[in-house]
């Protein structure tokens, strides 16, 4: 399998704090992958890394084969990348169906003066982009909700409108920040679907970072431990499951011996 | 206990309502609007205000109660009502005997007998009962306007409302229909008195209008409703007849209103011009400029440059070649700004383009410059632009001859400014519901994660600075032919501020609102010369009132509007991203 991102020893420093430690990661194309860590692990700062919002002072990331690590962010979405945010980040006064137009920026190329004159070929692509951000607001399921302001839907409906408007950029890379936190079991059920969908009906890269053990154990192929910025553990579900420093690092050390199954009913508990 | 506790919240409702009484009276407000009549001869502006506000105090003072004390019955109501409107008349009594015994004025300027005087009625101290009487009677009306059923409420303050603004531009109304000559000559003669309505056309337009309104509310529909109520050809025909009546009378108005209107609204069109560039920057793309006149200055100075017969005119080229360039010349400097304050933010952006204005303003009326720019003695000589033939220049200081039509004046340069302000409303409109545009109210809303998703910040916002650079320049250009003239000192700071605060009141984002915010805080005050010696306290309180009551603006954008109409959020139907959806591709 082709590797689609790869990181190598990227750090990101915040004047003392060293946020990710000379992290090495790969991503498999058409994975899925995770990354799972205590809070303050550094998870959120290496989604930040990969899509440009923070520069990183050491190190390296390629994205097919091309360095991504200096570029602003949105060139690197127009190279494929797109992600969600931990705390909602919706267009919240613009309506749902206006959120995806923006995602879809990038693929409408008229300019100022075309909107101005109201030329025909804007008129189309007008239109095209319109059925498109129908078409995905029906993949997300808020069919007939478009005209409705983001800030004003609930809670569940706001996070599967932002997925769609990261998917109206046409991503090979998803990068989903906490997807089901917030969400009720049947919800959460629901989204990991939805995920093995997005992989494979669409073909789509997912790396995500996930409180919510029962999902990561059962969704990822992949798995990456952070903590304190640094990479303690790295490899299937079954592995890090049985691995003593991942143990350790939610934990505490002492308690280690006290198994696995106990970590997992606490993460199952906690969310 | 209860009983007395209503009495109380009356009686600070009166002390409140006394208080802006003696603050309207001490910033010679009375005075100075006393020279205004609402009813000619017989109710001057001043004195109204007074009695309004009695009037008011009386209501709420007489709502207030009732909401505490919580059986209402109509005695209560007079009575805190005429108690509300008493404490108004005996502080204004109060204030009138002060105001005689001791002398105010070396504290409060207007404390003086002329107000003594207008408040007693010209009795002086004798007559101080009067206010009083007035106090506790327009306290008690107030009240007992509670009392009327809502349904009567409505219409009776709606034409209440309606005839007291018809009074106050009673001026514009009577000279145009007085142009008309013969029939309407005779009509204004009889409705309205040299300022304000004749008591006579007071009590008609009063009826009038609460007859319309009792009608309509009566018939349960609301004019808009019946229209869309009607068949779709009927509709279309009322379009029509509708917008080629607008037409007519935006063609006709310089003629029949003379040129004090016909400058006013060309006034208000380079406003609306510079208020639609405003709304890009701030109202789209959430870009705070403070420093928004500077384009305006640099477009009336580039088409004084370009046009000028006078020292400075360095091209005699014609006004329909040089406003073009202006505009030009005013989007290169907005690029020029954006670039290096492009990665500041919020109030930061704000101080470093309030800079950027000063130093425009600075620069231009500077002894370094004077050479080019005439420094404070400024461009002189502008040509008027001219339809048709302009022959070429002689010699300084001599106009060139216009073989055609030439717009001389606030009556010709009116159609400049109106058909610009609609063409520019139009781009902004088209701009809006583009790409561009919802790059700009996503950059708005939150700037990083429109970047994430692919817009470029600097090119977008670059393009939010030069277009709303370039609608301000035109605003200038035709400014600066309308005046003839351009002196950098009449590029203030508050012609920013102006500009902002329109954009408050009328709403942020909505291109209709630009024009109504005009209207409202220029138009006001250019219309009603008293007005204008209190523009900045006007602007205080509506800004201050618009944030409190209404703060989406006076006309709200559409966004806005369907946030209103979609209060409530619907409840998320059992979720579930079933896999029996269609997949894209």
């Amino acid at each position: 399998m082709s590797i689609i991102l790869t990181a190598k020893k990227v750090t990101k420093r915040f004047g003392g704090l060293v946020a990710v430690n000379a992290v090495d990661f790969d991503i498999p194309d058409k994975s899925i992958v995770s990354i799972i860590g205590p809070n303050g692990a550094g998870k959120t700062t290496f989604f930040n890394c990969i899509t440009g919002f923070g520069k990183i002072d050491e190190g390296e990331i390629t994205y097919n084969n091309v360095p991504i690590h200096k570029l602003r962010p949105d060139q690197i979405t127009r190279l494929g990348i797109s992600r969600t945010y931990q705390n909602i980040r919706l267009f919240a006064d613009m309506t749902a169906l206006e959120n995806i137009l923006v995602g879809q920026h990038l693929f409408l190329k008229s300019s100022w003066m075309s909107a101005v004159l109201g030329i025909p070929k804007m008129r189309a692509e007008e239109k095209y982009a319109l059925a498109e951000a129908q078409r995905l607001m029906n993949f997300v399921e808020l069919k007939g909700r478009g005209d409705m302001l983001a800030r004003n839907l609930p809670y569940g409906a706001q996070r599967r409108l932002e997925i769609a408007r990261a998917l109206a950029t046409k991503p090979q890379l998803l990068l989903l920040d906490e997807p089901t936190a917030g969400m009720n079991p049947r919800e959460t059920e629901d989204l990991t679907d939805f995920i093995h969908r997005l992989r494979d009906d669409l073909g789509i890269t997912i790396l995500l970072i996930e409180h919510h053990m029962r999902v990561v154990m059962g969704i990822s192929e992949r798995i990456t431990v952070l903590d304190y910025g640094e990479k303690i553990a790295e490899g299937t579900p079954q592995e890090i499951q049985s691995n003593q420093r991942v143990i350790e690092a939610y934990l505490g050390r002492g308690t280690a011996t006290e198994g696995m199954d106990k970590t997992r009913q606490r993460f199952v508990s906690r969310n | 206990m209860k009983k007395e506790n209503f009495l109380w919240t009356s009686s600070k409702t009166g002390l409140l309502g006394g208080a802006i009484a003696i603050f309207i009276c001490l910033l010679g407000m009375v005075e100075i609007f006393n020279k205004r009549y609402v009813i000619d001869e017989l109710l001057p502006l001043g004195i109204f205000l007074l009695l309004a506000t009695a009037f008011a105090t009386g209501f709420i003072a007489s709502r207030r109660a009732q909401e505490q004390f919580s059986e209402s019955q109509p005695v209560y109501n007079l009575i805190t009502g005429a108690l509300g409107g008493a404490i108004v008349g005996i502080l204004l009594m109060v204030l009138i005997i002060a105001t005689d015994q001791i002398n105010l004025r070396n504290v409060f300027l207007n404390a003086s007998p002329t107000l003594v005087s207008i408040l007693t009625f010209g009795r002086g101290l004798s007559g101080v009962w009067i206010m009083a009487v007035i106090g506790v009677a327009f306290g008690f009306f107030g009240g007992a306007f509670l009392i009327v059923p809502e349904k009567y409420r409505n219409p009776i303050l709606r034409s209440l409302l309606w005839s007291f603004l018809l009074a106050l531009f009673s001026g514009l109304f009577r000279v145009v229909l007085i142009n008309q000559g013969s029939v309407f000559e005779a009509i204004a003669k009889f409705l309205f008195g040299t300022t304000g309505l004749s008591l006579f056309g007071a009590i008609l337009i009063f009826a009038s209008i609460l007859f319309i309104s009792m009608l309509s509310s009566s018939k349960g529909s609301s004019v808009r409703q019946r229209i869309t109520q009607l068949p779709k050809r009927n509709q279309v025909i009322l379009r029509v007849v509708v917008i080629a009546l607008i037409v007519y009378i935006a063609i006709g108005l310089p003629q029949v209103s003379g040129p004090f209107i016909a400058q006013v609204i060309v006034i208000l069109g380079l406003y609306t011009l510079m208020g639609l560039g405003l709304n890009i920057t701030l109202g789209f793309a959430g870009l705070l400029d403070l420093g928004f006149v500077a384009f305006y200055a640099i477009g009336a100075y580039t088409v004084g440059l370009l046009t000028s017969y006078g020292q400075f005119g360095l091209q005699h080229i014609s006004f329909w070649l040089a406003a073009p360039i202006a505009v030009l010349v005013a989007m290169l400097f907005g690029a020029f700004l954006g670039l290096p304050v492009l990665g500041v933010r919020g109030d930061y952006l704000a101080i470093a383009t309030l800079g950027f204005g000063e130093i425009v303003r600075l620069l231009a009326g500077s002894d370094f410059l004077s050479p080019y720019f005439g420094g404070p003695r400024g461009i002189i000589g502008i040509q008027k632009p001219c339809l048709g033939f302009l022959e070429s220049f002689i010699k300084v200081d001599t106009p060139q001859v216009c073989n055609g039509i030439e717009f001389g004046g606030p009556k010709e340069i009116y159609y400049i400014a109106v058909i610009s302000a609609i063409l520019i409303a139009f781009i902004a409109w088209r701009l809006r519901e583009s790409r561009l545009g919802r790059a700009w109210m996503a950059i708005r809303e939150d700037e990083d994660v429109a970047e994430a998703l692919g817009i470029n910040l600097i090119q977008t916002k670059l393009l939010a600075y030069m277009l709303g650079a370039a609608f301000a320049g035109l605003g200038g250009a035709i400014f600066s032919t309308l005046v003839g003239s351009i002196f950098s000192s009449s590029m203030q700071l508050i012609v920013s501020i102006n500009v902002v605060a329109l954009l408050v009141v009328g709403g942020m984002g909505s291109i209709p609102g630009v024009v109504v915010g005009t209207i409202a805080l220029i138009g006001l005050p250019e219309l009603l010369r008293e007005v204008s010696e209190y523009r900045f306290l006007l602007y205080g309180i509506a800004l201050i009132g618009m944030m409190l009551s209404k703060p989406e603006g006076l006309w709200p954008s559409q966004a806005v509007l369907r946030e209103l109409h979609h209060e409530v959020p619907i409840p998320e139907t059992g979720s579930s991203l079933a896999p029996e959806v269609a997949t894209p591709e």
